[in-house]
């Protein structure tokens, strides 16, 4: 068989390419340029990852495909790649004072972030199985990294070493899973693997496919793969775990979504049962364990867990409706995920992050206005309406009912009202206790100006996209066509 | 284009917020003045429907429809009728009743707490007014957090506790209610939350008794009814006076219009197939939150349970299926609303006074106080449904349609009305009568001015539809007519 080179075409790479670029960009800047504050390289962060944004923006609707069908810009592709920029944007605003209180150097920390966001991209992209495993390993790479970033904090190193063994563990299980797939299908392209004939009946097909779905369980926190999350959100730096929890998933989502709805063609396999119980499984410990925390970001952690489980629910359902509920719930939980971890930082103070649950009373008397951040975001991520987290769950369950899992939808319902005690937990504790004495410092601090700014721009996103989910529901309407 | 009336009233209280949270923290007379004003604004605005309402139609009137979410044919589509009018005004005119009601025992983040009832008063409103499920739905579920709020924020001891309660009982009917909700919109392949459009569809039989059942549990909850009551004493005596007011007096009638607006219309057939249930459950709610009431020995929980049972008679008058007990229901809605907030602002007087809610603290204060003494006996008449008063006539008109159904009914629920004459005369008796046993009752302080015109307020509207209760019933019998029609089986082969 003779080699041919696929037509080069870089547009539809365009948005994993940009953030790349600009990593290399802060990384010279960072060694080449003189002072002692590097601030300002954020700036330069943020306009790359605009500059990806408005780039991904003009690709949506093109559906193109290059680099032989191992690239495709459908609009979920393009839908979570502008999902983790968002992420990734708002991540980059949490970090600057973040870094500045603890004396860490921004010029790494954004060359990795944006090094991470750029394999998020690609796997989002991806429509080969080698492409999907090199953007799973591009941003995991750099996520280990950042989750160690903390140097002389214990429980960050300890974050950093646990989710490189298990990481690198479960890539492992991924590999072998795209090997099994090549042999049973001679090809590691989804569409290609989709016509390959009697693929289903094939032990070792089934095999890899079991494999695959451990990689990325891995990765999005499906029960029973999900025992590194509540270490690692909560030893890894707060915006860091914000921006793991909402970007990984969306884009390891993304990958999942492409893999069972495309390589798999509808009927030949019947994964859905499975899935089904995974839902349930996942859900369930989710919102269980989360219940008896007293760390709010280990408490975030378990309900990343839970909600990995209600948007398997639509994966469940599949097909369109289910595409086009899953990325409604991947952008509502970002923007209503990191207002929450915005609003912890918020209210923090310096080097001070208040994150058990006595520490955060009262706050409502003391810091109003993050307090009512964290309090919206809460209440959104349990899913209270007029909050975006209620409009996504809505979708979601609705897909389900439509294709006939009422009772899936039924047991995400009561898994929702298990989720409503652990979220009013450190609503109550902020609205309704008196403020403890150790507030006075924090009192007279100011949230720094990029910190606010970002949670703002979280919170009405999360409030508005809980009003207005018109408009992003026509865009994830045509992510599932 | 006529005057959006109804988006008025929902939207005014949300600005009035705004203006509440613009206001300085520092002047609480200029928070107190907003606030009054606010509520004051509303109610005359909402009198407007009074005004306004053709009472010969069953139609929804004053409609406003806009999309909202067209991909999913929801819509903002909101609109009264008759019957659900009324509720509107109700909740205007206790609100009126409930914010001065607060200035006195209310000093801590007085802002907070205006802005929580100014926007739980724009939540109840929109559940009455909603013609969309999913509009419907979105203000049910909104209205939780301010109450919850209120509750656990300026309420007594163990408020933290009553919170978490009220929250998690109110979720867990109304989360399967959601599914319901979505059910309804793919099985019966409607593809609109539009109710009025789902009213025309017919429920398959098969999945009815489930929709019914979910919509059925997160209404029975909230009524609340017997066995789902036990939220609710500890929600009322620890809310401050003006929250009870509210959660008696708006809230516990939003389960009850639940069950009008969605149980009845949309699943004709299982509304009567289930009537029995519902019935001997609201029997059993009459008697046993009676009973229960006359062992307290803790005033604000003896009105509460006494809920329990007045709300008992609602859902009896809904399910017996008759144009005189439907009326009587929604009339009784009103009484109730009026009478037992007005139970809940005196006995919340009497704790400011003596800061005990505890019967024994009390006894012959009759002779110490002696107008709020007539005012607690006016109301305490009327929640017992003494003749010339207004809670007369709704409860008569319960148990004589319940007759025209099974005369059991009538005579077991009527035990319910004599229980009632047995606890608050009796409550009435150790309060207020005999000598004063307890100094520190001695030189308890009469009703202020304020005070005064609440209760001359509450008395005047317990009079007067103690007479004219034709006022409340004209309106809407031609929606009763139209929602009885429905659930029979000439509507149900339209």
């Amino acid at each position: 068989m003779p080699l041919t080179i696929p037509e080069i075409n870089l547009i539809p790479l365009l948005p994993a390419i940009i953030p790349a670029l600009t990593a290399m960009v802060v990384m010279l800047a960072d060694v080449l340029l003189p002072g002692k504050n590097k601030s300002w390289l954020a700036v330069v962060a943020l306009a790359g990852l605009a500059i990806a944004a408005l780039q991904t923006f003009s690709l949506y609707g093109t559906d193109a495909t290059a680099f032989n069908e191992s690239i495709t810009t459908g609009p979920l592709a393009v839908g979570v790649c502008l999902v983790v920029l968002m992420a990734a944007f708002i991540t980059v605003l949490l970090s600057i004072d973040y870094l500045n209180a603890r004396n860490l150097d921004s010029g790494e920390y954004l060359a990795l972030l944006l090094g991470a966001t750029s394999g998020m991209l690609l796997m989002a992209l991806a429509n080969d199985l080698i492409v999907i495993f090199l953007g799973l390993e591009l941003f995991s790479l750099p996520l280990y990294v950042l989750c160690a970033f903390w140097r002389t904090n214990n429980l960050s190193l300890e974050a950093g070493i646990k989710y490189f063994l298990l990481g690198s563990f479960s890539s492992a299980f991924f590999l072998y899973g795209i090997a099994l797939i090549y042999g049973a299908t001679a090809s590691t392209n989804l569409s290609a693997i989709a016509t390959t004939a009697n693929a289903a009946t094939n032990p070792l097909f089934i095999m890899g496919v079991a494999l695959l779905l451990v990689g990325f369980g891995f990765k999005v926190g499906l029960v029973p793969f999900q025992w590194w999350m509540p270490d690692v959100y909560e030893g890894a730096p707060t915006p860091i775990t914000g921006f793991m929890s909402v970007a990984t998933k969306a884009a390891a989502f993304a990958a999942l979504f492409r893999t069972f709805l495309v390589a798999i063609p509808p009927g030949t396999l019947d994964w859905q049962f499975v899935m089904a119980l995974l839902a349930v499984v996942t859900m369930t410990v989710g919102n269980i364990a989360a219940l008896t925390q007293t760390n709010i970001k280990r408490m975030l952690a378990y309900s990343s867990i839970a909600h990995a489980g209600y948007i398997l629910i639509a994966l469940v359902a599949g097909g369109e409706a289910g595409a086009e509920a899953a990325l409604f719930y991947l952008a509502a939980y970002a923007v209503m995920n990191l207002a929450a971890f915005g609003a912890v930082l918020a209210l923090g103070h310096g080097e001070r992050e208040r994150l058990t649950m006595s520490e955060l009373a009262g706050a409502a008397q003391v810091k109003p206005w993050a307090a009512a951040a964290l309090a919206i975001s809460l209440l959104s991520l349990s899913g209270f309406p007029p909050f975006a987290g209620f409009v996504a769950k809505f979708f979601v369950f609705g897909t389900a009912v439509n294709s006939g899992y009422t009772w899936l939808a039924v047991v995400g319902a009561l898994n929702s009202l298990v989720s409503v005690y652990y979220y009013l937990g450190p609503v109550i504790r902020m609205y309704m206790s008196p403020p403890a004495e150790d507030w006075k410092q924090e009192a007279v601090s100011r949230i720094p100006a990029a910190l606010a700014f970002a949670v703002i721009v979280a919170v009405v996103l999360t409030v508005g996209m809980g009003f207005f989910p018109g408009g992003v529901i026509q865009f994830a309407q045509a992510a599932g066509r | 284009m006529s005057l959006p009336i109804l988006s008025l009233l929902i939207g005014l209280p949300f600005v009035a917020a705004v203006i509440m949270a613009l206001l300085p923290r520092g002047n609480p007379s200029l928070l107190k003045g907003w606030a009054l004003a606010a509520v004051a604004l509303e109610f005359l605005l909402s009198l407007y429907l009074l005004f306004n309402l053709d009472h010969d139609t069953s139609a929804m009137q004053f409609v406003e429809n806009y999309a909202w979410i067209p991909q999913f044919g929801i819509s903002y589509t909101v609109g009264v009728d008759g019957l659900s009018f009324w509720l509107v005004l109700l909740t205007t005119f206790l609100m009126l009743i409930a914010i001065p009601a607060s200035f006195s025992e209310i000093n801590e983040r007085l802002k907070e707490y205006f802005i929580y009832f100014f926007i739980l008063e724009a939540a109840m409103l929109g559940v009455f007014m909603a013609l969309d499920v999913f509009l419907f739905y979105v203000f049910w579920e909104f209205s939780l957090i301010p109450m919850a709020l209120i509750i656990g924020i300026w309420g007594h001891e163990r408020r933290i506790y009553a919170a978490i309660k009220f929250v998690l009982f109110t979720m867990s009917g109304s989360l399967l209610m959601l599914v319901a909700i979505l059910a309804l919109y793919f099985v019966t392949g409607a593809r609109t939350f539009n109710l009025l459009e789902l009213q025309k569809m017919v429920t398959p039989a098969s999945i009815q008794p489930w929709l019914f059942a979910a919509f059925a549990l997160a209404f029975a909850i909230k009524v609340p009814m017997f066995p789902l009551h036990t939220w609710l004493p500890d929600a009322h005596v620890q809310a401050p006076t003006a929250g009870s007011i509210i959660l008696a007096g708006v809230l516990l009638k939003l389960g009850a219009y639940g069950f009008i607006r969605y149980n009845l219309t949309l699943f004709p057939e299982a509304s009567r197939e289930f009537a029995p249930v519902l019935i001997v459950l609201a029997i059993i709610g009459i008697i046993y939150g009676a009973m229960v009431a006359a062992i307290q020995k803790d005033l604000k929980s003896l009105v509460a349970y006494s809920s329990v049972s007045h709300m008992g008679f609602i859902i009896l008058g809904i399910f017996v299926f008759s144009q005189q007990a439907m009326s009587g229901a929604v009339l009784q809605m009103v009484n109730h609303g009026l009478s037992t907030g007005a139970l809940f602002l005196i006995v919340g007087w009497l704790y400011q006074r003596r800061h005990s809610r505890l019967i024994a603290d009390f006894g012959g204060l009759q002779k110490v106080i002696p107008t709020l003494s007539f005012f607690f006996l006016l109301v305490m008449f009327s929640s017992m449904g003494l003749p010339g008063l207004n809670g007369f006539i709704g409860e008569f008109l319960i148990l004589l349609g319940a007759w025209e159904t099974n005369p059991a009914y009538t005579v077991l629920a009527a035990l319910g009305v004599i229980l009632a004459a047995i606890y608050l005369l009796w409550a009435y008796q150790r309060v207020m009568h005999g000598p004063v046993t307890n100094d520190a009752n001695k030189k308890l302080p009469d009703l202020n001015r304020r005070e005064f015109i609440l209760a001359l307020a509450l008395a005047a509207f317990i009079v007067l539809l103690g007479f004219f209760p034709n006022i409340v019933l004209d309106p809407m019998q031609a929606s009763i007519t139209e929602l009885l029609n429905q659930t029979t089986v000439a509507g149900l082969l339209k």
